[in-house]
Parts: structure tokens; sequence; C-alpha cells
């Protein structure tokens, strides 16, 4: 049994009538233990399926799956209170932002024990032991005092430490972190990932990772998904998408890396934009913008394709 | 913290002087003698009416009569009201309990009302309970006090006959003073029936009083819950599986408050001008009648020193706003 299962993830945004898909049949897989990368531009509803799994889309947005298992438990056939029970306990999910992610108004170690009162309840000492405990872990120093400070008090690098220990407070078996050092300073983000990577390495737990950065993806995930526009283009390893990507999205992402461009005047580029809520094109959603698409692009959508761990949503994929 | 108070302080000093200055010279810049007007048709020598400027020491320079105002308060003398010739910080405190009274009364109206509905109605954004409470509260907040007041005397105490007309108790009841609140006092007194008497002349000046500050607090509630509730940190308390409860009574009212308080101190300078045209309308013996009668009288030493009193309490009061607001936003504490 895997820890996820995602079958046919749709959500929707505006209204019923003419909805726009931010996330169009999206199916995801992931053991325990593992990382999975999700990689795409702006848009492309990565964070939007992010926050689907844990249950944060909220009305006018509406989910639809045919699965959205974890555990085996399908999360979107339990109410609400049994939904929140496991968000925040086994699936835990780390944000963009940590320096607007904490409560302005709440000192760190009330925001950490809120979570363990909720989940885990024990008493005030129990409690206030483990968030030392947690601070450790994630790496703050001195953390006795630290628990009495307030967010605007640490810095960038420091508040999402915080998130962190928040996170897997309750010993999460997913964690989910969309863009986790994309507002930090470079030297920052190092530790950051290398502190998600050792927590996930010790205590087993499936990682989504969530990013537009492919460098930091490669690195840290075992299988990656490209997505473009709402929809999952290509799937496989890091190392198969680096050197043999079969999209041509893949090919232009990985090509628009500064690394590829040693010796050029401009870097490479995809031109154009993700297509808005009423500019999707018919066919395939990346043709205009695909210097290789065909007619055959331009009137008819191409399926996802190929072995379970190595799919390509592409009439004319690259190298075959 | 002490450095805190001190600038705030600081601050306050320079607003202090500028009150007493404009108090001063706009009254006295107002046509109309207050010997005049005191002695009416009648007349009187012109002897007697330059003694009586003497007396006054309104024949001085009027720099040199703000020099005398100006010692005087600060040795605590505000001078004594022409009219009734008692010292007009007696007056003013014999006064100001029934302002407060209503003051308070209106306050809690709005503040224990506005809030809930600022918080359901930013809950609720778009529904049609939504929409009813914004408008009833933009009309709220557009009508004059003046005209709300005298449509509840019409409808309430006219037509239904449900609350008295005017003043703040029925003549049926004698309540002997002691703290100068009519609740508390018929409290005390022996009469029954005193207090719901007090109650009942309460409520229409109250509801006529709160109607701008409960607008104000109820739409400000919503649009600050509203901001608040787009922000990242409530998806971080959502993505701990808080309940809804918890997500909108701890993290977002709390931050939302923040804006809320401040308005809500500033309503108080509101309700002590809103009780001037509240208090004349429903005869409320208060500070804001009084301060009315006493500039048609001309009463320069009681209009000055009412001012004044007024004022200093508008200043403390955002004084305590302003510490109050360090309290619950932290940001503000810990510089």
């Amino acid at each position: 049994m895997s820890l996820l299962e995602i079958k046919n993830l749709t959500v929707e945004f505006g209204s019923i009538e003419k909805p726009f898909r931010a996330v169009d049949a999206v199916n995801l897989r992931l053991d325990e233990g593992e990382v999975l990368g999700i990689v795409g531009e702006s848009g492309s509803g990565k964070s939007v399926s992010a926050l689907a799994t844990m249950g944060l889309i909220e009305f006018p947005g509406r989910v639809r799956a045919e699965e959205l298992k974890f555990q085996g438990r399908d999360l979107l056939r339990i109410n609400d209170k049994q939904r929140r029970s496991i968000t925040g306990a086994d699936i835990a999910m780390i944000f963009q932002e940590p320096m607007t992610s904490l409560n302005p108004c709440f000192t760190v170690g009330y925001q950490i024990i809120e979570t363990l009162k909720v989940h885990q309840p024990d008493t005030r000492k129990q409690m206030k032991a483990r968030a030392v405990e947690l601070l450790e872990q994630v790496g703050i120093p001195d953390p006795v005092p630290r628990l009495k400070l307030f967010p605007h008090q640490l810095s960038g690098g420091m508040s999402q430490r915080v998130m962190i220990a928040i996170a897997i407070a309750c010993n999460p078996r997913l964690l989910i972190a969309d863009e986790p050092t994309t507002a930090l300073d470079v030297t920052i983000q190092a530790q950051i990932m290398d502190l998600l990577l050792e927590l996930q390495e010790k205590s087993k737990m499936g990682m989504v990772l969530i990013s537009h950065d492919l460098a930091l993806i490669a690195e840290a995930a075992g299988q990656v998904v490209v997505m473009y526009a709402g929809q999952v283009v290509e799937i496989g390893t890091a190392e198969e998408l680096f050197y043999t990507p079969k999209h041509p999205y893949t090919a232009a992402l990985i090509n628009s890396l500064p690394e590829h461009a040693k010796g050029k005047k401009r870097l490479d580029s995809l031109a154009g934009v993700v297509p808005g809520m009423y500019d999707r094109p018919s066919g395939c959603l990346l043709n205009p913008r695909c210097q290789y698409a065909t007619d055959r692009c331009r009137n008819e959508e191409p399926e996802l394709k190929g072995p379970l761990k190595r799919q390509v949503k592409c009439h004319t994929p690259l190298g075959e | 913290m002490l450095i805190f108070l001190l600038k705030r302080v600081g601050v306050v000093i320079p607003t202090f002087f500028g009150v007493t200055i404009l108090t001063f010279f706009l009254i006295h810049i107002i046509p109309g003698d207050p010997i005049l007007i005191r002695t009416g048709e009648r007349g009187l020598s012109d002897e007697r009416y330059a003694e009586m400027r003497a007396e006054m020491g309104l024949d001085k320079p009027l720099w040199k009569q703000y020099v005398t105002y100006i010692t005087g308060v600060f040795s605590g003398d505000l001078g004594k009201s022409i009219t009734t010739q008692v010292p007009v910080i007696d007056e003013f405190f014999t006064l100001f309990p029934a302002t407060i009274e209503l003051s308070v009364c209106a306050s809690i109206l709005a503040v224990s009302i506005g809030i809930p509905l600022g918080i359901l109605t930013a809950v609720r954004r778009g529904s049609f309970f939504d929409y009813s409470v914004m408008t009833v509260s933009l009309t709220g907040y557009s009508m004059p006090i003046f005209w709300a007041a005298i449509m509840l005397i019409l409808v309430f105490s006219v037509n239904l006959g449900w609350t008295p007309v005017a003043g703040r108790m029925s003549a049926m009841y004698w309540v002997e003073r002691v703290t100068g609140f009519m609740i508390i006092d018929s409290f005390l007194s022996e009469e029954k029936g005193a207090v719901l008497s007090a109650l009942r002349h309460l409520i229409l000046p109250s509801i006529a009083l709160a109607t701008i500050p409960l607008a104000i607090v109820s739409r400000m509630t919503r649009s600050a819950m509203l901001e608040v509730l787009n922000e990242e940190y409530i998806r971080t308390a959502k993505a701990k599986g808080l309940s809804p409860f918890k997500v909108i009574f701890v993290h977002t009212l709390r931050n939302a408050l923040i804006p809320v308080i401040t308005v809500i101190g500033l309503q108080v300078g509101t309700l002590l001008s809103g009780a001037i045209l509240t208090e004349t309308i429903f005869a409320w013996p208060g500070i804001g009648k009084w301060m009315v009668d006493s500039i048609s009288r001309r009463d320069y030493f009681a209009v000055q020193g009412g001012i004044l009193m007024v004022a200093t309490i508008v200043i403390m009061v955002n004084l305590l706003v302003d510490i109050l607001y360090g309290v619950i936003n932290p940001r503000i504490r810990h510089r």
C-alpha cells in the first residue's frame, strides 16, 4: 500500500458554468520514506495540488478526485473533523514564506505547543519539553529562551526552522514542502534543505517537495513529476528528466537553467506564460509555446503514456 | 515600555496647550457679552457693568486673561462659572457621571454588538446576511445623530410609549445622589422601580449615541477580519488541523482586533462630542448639554474649563489605547 495515492485529482475555481481548472486529472503516488519532487513554473498547479491534499482548498474552490488515499484512507470521503485530525498530525505542510506564515501575535512556543495540544494533548510541562526538543531537532541553539520569542524577532531562516518544528511536531508520515527555500538567502537554502532531508531520512516519512528549482529537486527527490498548466506532463527519476527529458516542456525548463548558458550572451527561455483562466488552447496545452508543435498537437490532447515510473504526455516526445 | 510611555506623554503636552489656546481664543472671538446676557433686558448701569468686568478680569487685555487662565489651570483652578458662581471643576464633576453613564452604555452597545457582527459578516462574506448588515451599518453611519434620536423618540416614546421621552429618572422617584451614576444610586436607594426607570431612561439615548460607533466598529471589524483571513499564518493555522472556531477566534480575531481597538479608542472622542447632540435632545443633564448651555450664555470659564477637561479625557484615553495597543501587538512592545 502506498502512503499517498491520488487518482484523477481535479481542483476547480470560479463559477460552475465556467470553471477554471487549476489542477486537471492529476495522478500521484508516493511510498513511505520516498521523496517526490514536483516541478513547474508559476501557475502550473503545484501548490494547489498540495493544498488539496492537505484539505486547505476552501469554498469557492472545488476538489474532486477518484481517489485521494492516505494510508489507505480516502481523505475526500471522511468528515471534516476526521480530516482535521489527520491534517497537521499525519500530513504536515511547510510553506514558501516563513516570515508571514507564523502568527505575529503569538510566541514561537505557543505556536508549537498549539499543534501538540490539538493532536497529542499532554501536560503543559510535557508539551513544553517536547517543544524544546523539537527546536533542538531543527537546529535552533539555546531553545528554552527562544520559546518566548515572537515571530518578528526571528530571521527568515529561523522562522522556517520553527515552521519545520511545527510540521514535524506530531511525527507526520507525510511532509509537504511547498517551495520551502524560495524566500530564503542562498546560504540558508542549503541549510534548510539539508535539515529537511535529514529529518526525512531519520523518520522515514514520505515527502513531497515542490519547487521551480530543478537543481534542488534533482538533488533531493527520487521520483519527479513535471507539471504544466495543472496537468502532469512528465514523470521520471531526476536523472532521467535531467539527461533525457522527453517532454519539450521539461527540456525547455532544463535549458533555461543558468548553468546551461555558459558562454552564451542570453539565457535560454521558454517564450510566453502559462495559459490563464480563459485562454486555454485546444489540444496540447503547451502547443502555442512549443517549437515542435504540429497540427495534431493543436487539435488533439495527448495522453500520459509509458511505464508507470516513466511517463510523458506528448505526441512527439523527444528522443523517440 | 517606559521610554515608549514617556514618548507618548511628550506628545501630549503640546496637544494640551493647543487645546487651551484654541478654546480660549475661540470663545472670546464669538460676539456676545456674558454680563449682558446674564442681566438680560433689564440692563445695568455703566458703573456696575465696569465693576463686574473688573471682577471677572474681563477688562484686561486678552493675552493677560490667557496668562491668568493658564496659571489657574496649573494650580487646578479652572475659574468660577459666570452664571452659577460655582467653581467650574465642581460643576464639571457634578455633571460628568451622567455623561459617563451614557457613554459607557453606548460603548458597551457598540462593542458588544459591533465586534460579533463584524466577525459574522466577515466569515459569511458575500451572503445575504453580510449585505443586509453592511447596508444597515452604512445607513447608521450616514444618519445624522439628531435626526435618528428624534425618530427614536417619535417611534418608541411617542407612538409606542415604551420608553420615556427625556431625562434620567421618572419624577415619581426621588433618588439620593451618592455616586452620580443613576443606575448605581437608584440601586442604593430604597425606591422600588427606580432602577428600572433609570434603565428605561438610558435605552434611547444609548442607542442614539451608539449608532455611529456601532457602524464604525462593525465595519472595521469586518474589514480587519477579512484582511487577516487572507494572511498566510491563517493558512498555517488551518494546516495544523485547528478547528474553524480556533482559527477564527484565536488566530484571526487577535490580529484583527489591533486596528479595531484603535478605532474604538478614537470613538471616545466621537462619543463625547456625540453626547452634545444626544444630551441636548434627550435633556440628559451631562457635560454635553452643559457645554451647549454655557456657550449660549457666553460663560467663558465654564466653556474653557469644560472643553479642557473633555480634551484631557480624550487625550488620556488615546494614551491608554496606545498602551493597550502595545499589549495586544507584540511587534510594538518589543522593539
